[in-house]
């Protein structure tokens, strides 16, 4: 499946389980992630790739397996575990504070302070009108608590926080889901750009004609396992429904 | 790049002059209703109300509710509650009154009034105090009791652990050193007062000029000059209006008299002398000014609004909540037991009753301060004011002589109505209630 020229992956996930209560959530899933590469993750609602990914932000502790970085194996129990292997998380809900502002919220939890251990407050908006002025030009509200944002102005804070800090790995659960085109695409054009500096990217999409243009290869989740990894290249949106919904792998790849 | 064109953006358009100044329109609202409801009682009781000896007085009562009302900020923006406060109070105030009038002096070999005493009868407290509101926050944030009932557990737990510290008695009379943060008993005199006032009006004005200059360092928009005087000089006018009335307030012949014998001199013909700012006064001002730095411009500050607003959003960005609940909690200790050294040295005594539905009164401060039950909104002097207003109507009422039970009805009234106001204000301006 992986190919062995490229070296060892950014990220592998082996043997992932995690079960709540009698479900298994998700069931021995192996998936890895290189340099550079987007990695889909399909499949219905409750097919566990949220809860797998889940695992890999620190967000849940899986009940068995092992993930290794960069070939080695890590530790990650909690969300700072995973924030200081340079994993972000772009979830779904965004995971803002409503009653910050955006600069209080790109930096929660890594504030910039000064000497004496205050937090900076205007570095912290003079940084964040930077790295807004990049990805969304338009954004103006740097005052405002972003309860008062549009949905396209909150994803793009929380794209901010992923991208500001450095990530070599990027989570992205559903990330277009509450966009309009225009802002769709400018996210499709920041993975393509993030792809190239190097970042390995999950992306959690349901929205298959997407991952046909973003991702290399999608990994197919039912039921809490995985039903296969193929590259995207070698199949059609058709074959990838099959997998998602019969859990079955295209004929001409299965080996 | 020209002059004109780097500070163009960093002008705003022009706007009215409240927006200029930037001034919080709900602090303006508060402040309003408050400068009404005295001028009300002011006329009511014939110009009783707004005397220098009033003022005074009123001020010094609001001091132990107020402190305690700081803390209850923090407890209610984490969405948690603290019904404990006032029996936490009464324990604190058992252990330092039990602390300084039976165990200290023997242990140490000193007097009942030496300092010595005083001090280390205080920082017990405090550590006790410390330490059950971390207790507390342990069985919140690592137990997931909800807060609600361990501290109305706390309510009756720590209210019984007083009284049988002291056995019910009253306890007292208290060392002298301790009384001088009850209020009348410990004021700074009229030189140190106006020291107090330069001092205060000068760091007010240097933080507003450093404020401004960081945000013209990175390019930010600032308010226009004449809104930053009309601020500076607003503050200044406030704090020496302020100190100008408590040294108004003369100290009684007789009583200076007795201060100039205990001091082995005779009274000068017509000499006179203003109390000046109570310390406890004192100590809630400096308060009030460290928890408002907290809040703003610490990390601890921060993590407390964030997982008010969002206590997913914060555990998933890596805030520790559960160690957070614990800090705020303990805090939380740390006041109340702060309270009691003021409460008790007020009262120049130990009561068993003391700080009896202080709980009601924090908690209602804090709400009519504009803090947010549903987490993640309000402000320390929000919350100050709020206990102000509290104190002013009761004692308002007191002096216009309404009947007990009917003071009690406004100010529960007074309680549901100031929410109200404050729900369709924020609906009104678009923020989260």
């Amino acid at each position: 499946m992986s190919s062995p020229d490229r070296g060892t992956p950014l990220v592998e996930l082996r043997d992932i389980s995690l079960a709540f209560g009698g479900i298994q959530a998700v069931d021995r899933v192996t998936v890895d992630l290189y340099p550079g590469e987007v990695v889909g993750l399909l499949g219905h609602n409750g097919a566990g790739k949220s809860t797998l990914i889940k695992c890999l932000s620190g967000a849940y502790r899986m009940d068995s397996g092992e993930i290794r970085i960069n070939g080695e194996k890590v530790e990650i129990n909690n969300p700072r575990d995973a924030r200081r292997h340079n994993i972000e998380t772009i979830y779904q809900t965004l995971a803002l504070a409503d009653n910050l502002d955006a600069s209080a919220n790109l930096f929660l939890g890594r504030e910039l302070t000064n000497a004496i251990g205050m937090i900076d407050e205007a570095q912290m908006e003079a940084e964040t009108r930077r790295i807004m002025g990049r990805l969304n030009p338009n954004f103006r509200k740097f005052s405002a608590p972003v309860s008062a944002l549009s949905g396209g102005q909150r994803q793009s804070v929380a794209i901010a926080r992923a991208v500001y800090f450095n990530a070599k790995i990027l989570i992205m659960d559903e990330p277009t889901a509450a966009l309009g085109p225009q802002e769709t695409r400018m996210v499709a054009e920041l993975i393509d750009e993030l792809k190239r500096q190097g970042l390995g990217i999950f992306l959690i999409d349901h929205d298959i004609h997407q991952v046909k243009q973003l991702c290399d290869r999608a990994a197919v989740m039912k039921n809490g396992a995985l039903v296969g990894i193929v590259e995207v290249a070698d199949v059609t949106e058709d074959d990838l429904l099959g997998m998602i919904i019969a859990g079955k792998r295209p004929e001409h790849l299965a080996a | 790049m020209t002059a004109a064109t780097a500070h163009a953006p960093a002008t705003q358009k022009k706007k009215g002059v409240f927006a200029a100044l930037e001034i919080d329109t709900r602090l303006l609202g508060m402040i309003g209703a408050f400068v009404v409801l005295c001028l009300a009682f002011n006329f009511i009781t014939d110009g009783r109300f707004l005397t220098p000896r009033n003022i005074f007085n009123l001020t010094i009562q609001t001091v132990s509710v107020a402190i305690m009302a700081t803390g209850m900020v923090f407890i209610i923006v984490t969405r948690h509650i603290d019904l404990s406060v006032g029996s936490l109070l009464a324990t604190s105030s058992a252990v330092m009154a039990m602390a300084q009038t039976a165990i200290l002096p023997d242990l140490l070999g000193v007097g009942l009034d030496s300092p010595t005493v005083a001090a280390l009868a205080i920082v017990i407290g405090l550590m006790t105090g410390t330490a059950i509101g971390a207790f507390q926050g342990w069985l919140v944030g690592y137990l997931l009791i909800p807060a609600f009932i361990v501290t109305l557990g706390g309510l009756l737990v720590w209210r019984n652990v007083a009284w049988y510290l002291t056995s019910g008695q009253t306890i007292g009379p208290l060392n002298e050193y301790y009384l001088l943060f009850g209020g009348i008993n410990g004021t700074l005199g009229e030189t140190l007062s106006w020291a107090f006032a330069l001092v205060a009006t000068v760091a007010a004005l240097w933080a507003l000029v450093a404020s401004r200059r960081n945000k013209v360092a990175h390019e930010m928009p600032v308010k226009p000059l004449w809104a930053e005087g009309a601020i500076g000089l607003l503050i200044a006018v406030t704090i020496f209006g302020f100190v100008a009335l408590l040294v108004a307030y003369q100290i009684p012949s007789g009583r200076l008299e007795r201060m100039f014998v205990a001091r082995g001199e005779v009274l000068p013909e017509g000499f006179t002398q203003g109390y000046g700012i109570p310390i406890s006064v004192l100590m809630l001002i400096v308060l009030a000014v460290l928890m408002t730095v907290v809040s703003r411009k610490t990390r601890f500050g921060r993590y407390v609004f964030a997982t008010g607003g969002n206590p997913d959003a914060a555990e998933l960005s890596g805030i520790n909540t559960r160690m957070l609940t614990v800090k705020v909690f303990a805090l939380m200790g740390f006041l109340c037991a702060l309270s009691a050294v003021v409460a008790s040295a007020r009262l120049t005594n130990h009561t068993n009753d003391i700080g009896t539905l202080d709980e009601l009164r924090v908690i209602a401060a804090a709400v009519i301060g504009g803090t947010a039950l549903s987490g993640g909104v309000g402000t320390i002097y929000g919350a100050i004011l709020g206990a102000l207003i509290m104190q002013s109507l009761q004692s308002g009422m007191a002096m216009v002589g309404v009947d007990a039970p009917f003071q009690n009805i406004v100010v529960g009234m007074v309680l549901v109505v100031a929410v109200l106001v404050d729900i369709l204000y924020r609906k009104r301006t678009g923020g989260k209630a």
